[in-house]
C-alpha cells in the first residue's frame, strides 16, 4: 500500500503538470473586458491538484494518512489475477469492437467471462451470451435508432436494416 | 393553496399511462439494483441513464428517480437477507436486520424496512412540496456570483463532512472540474486542452463517460475483488397473516421512524452527506433514544427501522438543492441533474417558472414511486431473494456489457468507450488507496456551470473576488462554505487540546 500511495501520488502529480502546461496554450491571464482568459480555469485547477498531491506526499512521509501506514498488500496474488483477466478481457472485447463489432465482440466477453471465470455450463453461458445482443439490437438499433459499432460483421445486417428499418 | 392545485396538476401528469409505467418498472428495476450487492441507485442511474433516451424527458427523469426510490428499498434486502449491504445507504439497516435473519425473523425486518421506508419517503416527499417552491422563489433572485457560491459551499461540504482523507478529496474535486474544461472554451470557442491531439477531446468529456467509468466498471471491479467469499441466505416465509402481524408490530418503532424521516431528509440535503451518513446517523440516535440500547445490534426492530427511514427521506432530500438551486445533494441527483442538462431541462430556480408542469409531474410521481415500491417491495420478496441467487459471474458481464454499450450511446463515439475504460480501470485503483470518487463525478456535473459563473463574476467586480463576500447571500453562504473548509481543522485543534489536557 504504501509504494502504491507513493506512485500514485507521483503520478497524479505529473498529470498536474501536464494539466498546468495543456492549458498554458490558451491564455491563462487576465484579459481586458473578456475576464479570465481561457486556460484560467485548469490552469489554476490542475495547480491546485499538483499542490494536493505535494499534500498527499507530505502525508505519506510524514505516514499521517491510513494508507501510507498500511503494510497490506496493494494487491495480493488472487487479487491480481483477477484483475489482469476482467480488466484484460474487457480491453480486448473494446479492441475488438473496432475489428468485429459489439455483436461479434460482446459475445465472445460474456461467453469467456462466464465459463472461464464463472464456469457455468455451456447451456447458461450459450444463452446469455446469444441473447444479450438480440436483445441490444432490438433496443439500440431498433427502438433507438442508434447504430452500434459493427466493424466487418456489417455486411450481415443488411437483411436485418431492410427488414426492420 | 396554491401548493395544492399545482400537485393535483402533477398527480394529473405522474398518472398518464407512460409515465405511470414508468414508475412502476422503475420502482421494480430499483429495488433489483438495490437488492444486489455492489450495486446502488447511483449505478442503477449512471448505466441505466441512457437507455432512457427511448422516452420523452420528462418521462425519463420520472423513470429515473423511481429508481432511485427503488434502490433505497431494495438495498435493505441483501442487508437484511445476506448481511451483505446491498448498496452503502443500507450499510446500518446490517446492524440488527441481519442478526434479526438470523433468528428466524427476517420477514420481521423485511417488513418494518419496506414500511420504515415508506414513512420516511413520504413525510420528506410532503416535506419537499413545502420547501422547494419557496427555495425556488428566493433563488430566483440569483446572479452568478450567488451560483458560484452555492457550488463552493456544495464542495466544502466534502472537506468539512465527508470524512475521507482531506487532499485527497481536493484532488478529487479539482480533477472532475478539470476534465469538465475539456473541450472548447465557452467564452471564447477557442479549442482547449485537446489531450494528445485526438479529436474525440473537441466535444468534451461526457460526464457520463466519468459516472459509468467509476460507478459501472469500477464499480464492478471493486465488487469483483471484494465478494469472493460464498454468500448464505436466510429464508424467510411471508404469509399475509403475518405482514399485518409485522405492521402492528410496529407500532412501538412510531418514533424512532418520525426521527429518522426528520433526520435523514435534513442530512439529505447536504451535498456530502446523502443518505449513507444520514441513515448511520439515525441508527445513533435510534440508539442513544431508545430505553434499551443494550439490545442494539442483536436484532432490535428501531435499528432497522432508523436506518431505513432515514436512506428514504434522504434520497428525497438530496432532490431539493438539485432541482431548485442547481446543486445535487447526493452522487444520484449529481448523475440526474447532468441527465436532465443533457435533455434542456436544466435544474434551478428557472425550471420551477418555465417547466412548472414537469416539476410538479416529477414530485407527484415521487409520491407514487413511493407507494409502488412500497407494494412491489412486500409482494415480490420471494422474488427478489430468488434473484439474490443469481450468480455473480453472469451479472458482472452483463453489467459490464451495458456500461460499454451505454457508454457509447450518447456520443456514438468509440473514444468515449476507450476514455471510460480508463477512467473505470483508474478509478478503481485510486479508490484502493482512499481516494473518493464522487466528488469528482459531482465536479465534472457542476463544472460547466460554475465556469462561466465564476468567470461573469469576476468580470462584473473587474477581477476582484471580494464580490464574492460584498453581495448578501453570495457572502453568508462563502462565509458557511469557509467554515465548512476549516472544520476538520477546527476537530483537529480540540482534539490535540484535548489530549494535552
Amino acid at each position: 500500500m504504501r509504494r502504491a500511495e507513493f506512485v500514485m501520488a507521483v503520478v497524479m502529480a505529473l498529470v498536474s503538470l501536464y494539466l498546468m502546461w495543456k492549458s498554458a496554450e490558451l491564455p491563462v491571464g487576465w484579459i481586458p473586458d473578456e475576464g479570465p482568459g481561457g486556460g484560467a480555469f485548469p490552469f489554476w485547477l490542475g495547480a491546485g491538484m499538483l499542490v494536493c498531491t505535494l499534500w498527499i506526499f507530505l502525508r505519506w512521509f510524514r505516514r499521517t494518512s491510513e494508507v501510507s501506514r498500511s503494510s497490506e498488500a496493494y494487491f495480493d496474488g488472487r487479487a491480481l489475477t483477477l484483475f489482469l483477466i476482467v480488466g484484460g478481457s474487457l480491453t480486448v472485447m473494446i479492441g475488438s469492437i473496432h475489428l468485429v463489432g459489439v455483436y461479434g465482440a460482446v459475445p465472445l466477453f460474456l461467453a469467456f467471462y462466464m465459463r472461464f471465470l464463472g464456469r457455468h455450463g455451456w447451456p447458461t453461458t450459450g444463452a446469455v451470451a446469444l441473447s444479450t445482443p438480440i436483445v441490444a439490437f432490438f433496443f439500440f438499433e431498433i427502438a433507438l435508432n442508434i447504430t452500434l459499432p459493427k466493424g466487418l460483421t456489417e455486411p450481415l445486417f443488411y437483411p436485418l436494416y431492410d427488414i426492420f428499418l | 393553496m396554491e401548493v395544492l392545485n399545482l400537485l393535483a396538476g402533477g398527480f394529473a401528469i405522474a398518472f398518464e399511462p407512460l409515465n405511470l409505467a414508468l414508475v412502476v418498472f422503475g420502482c421494480a428495476i430499483g429495488l433489483f439494483v438495490g437488492a444486489m450487492p455492489g450495486l446502488g441507485s447511483v449505478n442503477g442511474v449512471a448505466i441505466l441513464l441512457p437507455m432512457t433516451f427511448l422516452v420523452p424527458p420528462e418521462s425519463a427523469i420520472i423513470f429515473l428517480a423511481a429508481l432511485y426510490y427503488g434502490a433505497m428499498y431494495g438495498g435493505a434486502i441483501s442487508s437484511i437477507m445476506l448481511g451483505i449491504p446491498g448498496a452503502s445507504t443500507a450499510v446500518a439497516t446490517t446492524f440488527d436486520g441481519r442478526p434479526l435473519a438470523l433468528q428466524g425473523k427476517a420477514d420481521v425486518a423485511l417488513i418494518s424496512a419496506a414500511v420504515a421506508s415508506f414513512v420516511g419517503g413520504t413525510i420528506s416527499v410532503v416535506l419537499f412540496t413545502l420547501f422547494a417552491p419557496p427555495l425556488a422563489e428566493i433563488a430566483l433572485t440569483f446572479g452568478s456570483p450567488e451560483i458560484f457560491a452555492l457550488m463552493v459551499l456544495a464542495f466544502a461540504t466534502f472537506i468539512g463532512l465527508g470524512g475521507d482523507d482531506i487532499p485527497k478529496t481536493l484532488f478529487s474535486i479539482f480533477i472532475g472540474l478539470a476534465m469538465s474544461a475539456v473541450g472548447l472554451d465557452i467564452i471564447s470557442g477557442q479549442p482547449r486542452l485537446i489531450f494528445f491531439g485526438l479529436p474525440g477531446f473537441y466535444h468534451g468529456i461526457n460526464f457520463l463517460v466519468l459516472a459509468i467509468g467509476i460507478y459501472g466498471i469500477g464499480e464492478m471491479l471493486w465488487t469483483v475483488e471484494v465478494s469472493r467469499g460464498k454468500m448464505s441466505i436466510s429464508q424467510a416465509t411471508m404469509s399475509l397473516r403475518r405482514i399485518v402481524d409485522g405492521v402492528i408490530g410496529l407500532k412501538s418503532s412510531v418514533k424512532t421512524m418520525l426521527m429518522g424521516s426528520f433526520l435523514g431528509y435534513f442530512v439529505g440535503i447536504l451535498p456530502a452527506a446523502g443518505a449513507t451518513p444520514g441513515s448511520l446517523m439515525a441508527y445513533g440516535v435510534a440508539k442513544t433514544i431508545s430505553k434499551d440500547p443494550g439490545s442494539f445490534g442483536k436484532g432490535n426492530v428501531d435499528g432497522v427501522v432508523a436506518p431505513e427511514a432515514a436512506n428514504n427521506a434522504a434520497s428525497t432530500g438530496a432532490m431539493l438543492p438539485m432541482l431548485t438551486l442547481g446543486i445535487p445533494g447526493s452522487p444520484t441527483t449529481a448523475i440526474l441533474l447532468g441527465g436532465m442538462v443533457i435533455w434542456g431541462l436544466e435544474p434551478g430556480p428557472l425550471l420551477f417558472v418555465e417547466h412548472s408542469d414537469f416539476v410538479w409531474g416529477l414530485i407527484a410521481s415521487l409520491y407514487a414511486a413511493n407507494l409502488f415500491a412500497l407494494l412491489i417491495n412486500i409482494a415480490f420478496i420471494p422474488a427478489f431473494i430468488w434473484v439474490l441467487r443469481m450468480p455473480f459471474t453472469i451479472l458482472a458481464p452483463i453489467i459490464f456489457v451495458l456500461c460499454i454499450v451505454g457508454g457509447y450511446a450518447p456520443t456514438q463515439d468509440m473514444h468515449d468507450v476507450w476514455l471510460m475504460l480508463i477512467f473505470g480501470i483508474v478509478g478503481y485503483l485510486m479508490r484502493k488507496l482512499d481516494y473518493p470518487l464522487a466528488p469528482a463525478v459531482l465536479a465534472i456535473v457542476l463544472g460547466p456551470l460554475a465556469e462561466p459563473a465564476l468567470r461573469q463574476s469576476l468580470l462584473i467586480s473587474n477581477g476582484s473576488f471580494a464580490i464574492f463576500f460584498e453581495r448578501p447571500f453570495a457572502g453568508v453562504i462563502m462565509v458557511i462554505a469557509l467554515g465548512l473548509l476549516i472544520l476538520p481543522v477546527l476537530q483537529k485543534i480540540v482534539r490535540y487540546a484535548r489530549r494535552s489536557a
